[in-house]
């Protein structure tokens, strides 16, 4: 089978739109998880062990299954209980959850990373707990945990064409739908690829850069 | 309809699923661990060929998203006339993306390794051969057995998408399931289980095992 360029041409405007909602399914999918990600982190550092240990647990569940299988959970769970969710919506909740579980990982190493003298200090000239994490340790922690949130970022991505089982109008399922119609899979197929690709890769060389720029910005190199 | 009534009649259906699941992921991971090493010692080889093909496979494979490889090996490999069974298409894919990932862990292992140690096996003038299997590989391998753990776990989650080309697996399984009682919370949450205990009652304490062995074998316990 030979690669018709008059077919790629005539399907490139419909996956170049698909790629937008896929890159939004992404971010918006990261964004839930980074602030989740931050309570969950937060939530197994708090006195109380009973917490510590709930949300251990959920993490360590929510790491152990794979995201497909949560996405369909998410997505038919609901209606038994009366609640109708979206594609969308129940896509991003899965997402989010699944990597605001990795996450937590991240912000947790982060947050370890930094001395215990920093710690004794914020006792010591009587800070509260929210301002000690928000003007001591959050700061501090974040830098080294940039290249975690990175990698995250880009597998977040990596993992949006998973969405496309519940039928979330993202990039894959654009390719299936465009194959199906034209039963030639050749070309949205590879075209997917290529996206991918070049996406990953150039995101992958943008978060150096941040880290580095971050570092040099704190004075940390 | 009780739970335990839900089981009994529909827990072979899970027990078959899981067989399946179960035989794709070691049938992935016996892949992923061959492509690992191999592409990993491209990536130190001197020779800048070699190097740059394992770049190139370990960007392609770790760039593109695991879904679209699958979904590309088994739509459009057949236009070139190479038709590959589900089963096989299924662990081929996730076999070879994971094993990207372990490349990569390969290649940070072995260059962990001291550079005493390689020096002292120049100085016994041992032959390339003899260094790495004798000297360097078996420190390397105590080495990146952790991060080997998690990867492990990533690619029995990963095996999940093989259900999309209808392998007959737990996570497909689940979803028939689903299409023919309508019961999502039992289906999907069994299945949501059997994947939990498999990760982290089976492949965890498994690789911790391994990690006291091997750890013992080169005198570090």
């Amino acid at each position: 089978m030979k690669w018709d360029f008059a077919f790629t041409a005539e399907i490139l405007p419909k996956m170049l739109w698909a790629t937008g909602n896929t890159l939004l399914a992404a971010g918006m999918g990261y964004a839930i998880a980074a602030v989740i990600g931050l309570l969950f982190a937060l939530a197994q550092r708090t006195p109380l062990r009973i917490l510590t240990y709930i949300t251990r647990e959920i993490v360590e569940f929510i790491r152990s299954t794979p995201l497909v299988l949560q996405i369909f959970f998410v997505y038919y769970v609901g209606p038994e209980y009366g609640l109708y969710l979206s594609p969308w919506v129940a896509g991003m909740i899965a997402i989010g959850l699944h990597y605001a579980a990795y996450l937590s990982e991240v912000y947790r190493g982060g947050i370890e990373s930094v001395p215990k003298g920093q710690w004794e200090a914020c006792t010591a000239i009587n800070l509260t707990t929210m301002q000690t994490y928000r003007r001591i340790v959050l700061p501090q922690a974040l830098p080294p945990a940039i290249a975690g949130m990175g990698n995250y970022l880009v597998a977040i991505f990596k993992d949006t064409p998973i969405l496309s089982v519940i039928g979330v109008a993202e990039l894959m399922q654009a390719a299936n739908a465009v194959g199906g119609q034209n039963y030639r899979y050749l070309e949205p197929y590879t075209m997917v690829g290529v996206i991918f690709l070049v996406i990953s890769l150039t995101s992958a060389r943008a978060i150096r850069w941040f880290e580095a720029t971050v570092r040099r910005k704190l004075g940390m190199q | 309809m009780t739970y335990a009534s839900f089981l009994a009649d529909y827990g072979s259906r899970f027990v078959d699923g899981a067989l399946v699941t179960a035989v794709q992921f070691l049938c992935s991971l016996g892949l992923a661990v061959v492509v690992a090493n191999l592409f990993g010692l491209m990536l130190l080889s001197s020779n800048p060929a070699l190097r740059r093909a394992a770049v190139g496979y370990v960007e392609f494979f770790r760039g593109t998203s695991l879904l679209v490889q699958l979904f590309w090996l088994f739509y459009v490999l057949p236009l070139f006339g190479i038709t590959l069974d589900n089963f096989l298409t299924g662990f081929l894919a996730v076999g070879l993306n994971l094993g990207a990932y372990g490349a990569e862990l390969v290649r940070g292992a072995i260059q962990s390794v001291p550079r005493g140690q390689w020096e002292a096996s120049y100085a016994l003038s041992m032959s390339p051969a003899q260094r790495m299997r004798r000297i360097i590989l078996p420190q390397a391998f105590v080495t990146m057995l952790p991060a080997w753990g998690n990867l492990v776990i990533e690619l029995l989650k990963s095996t999940a998408l093989v259900a999309l080309i209808a392998v007959p697996d737990l996570m497909f399984e689940a979803r028939q399931l689903n299409n023919t009682t309508y019961l999502s919370t039992w289906t999907f949450g069994t299945a949501l289980a059997i994947y939990y205990v498999f990760s982290r009652f089976l492949i965890t304490p498994c690789m911790r095992w391994t990690e006291r062995i091997m750890a013992r074998r080169i005198g570090r316990a």
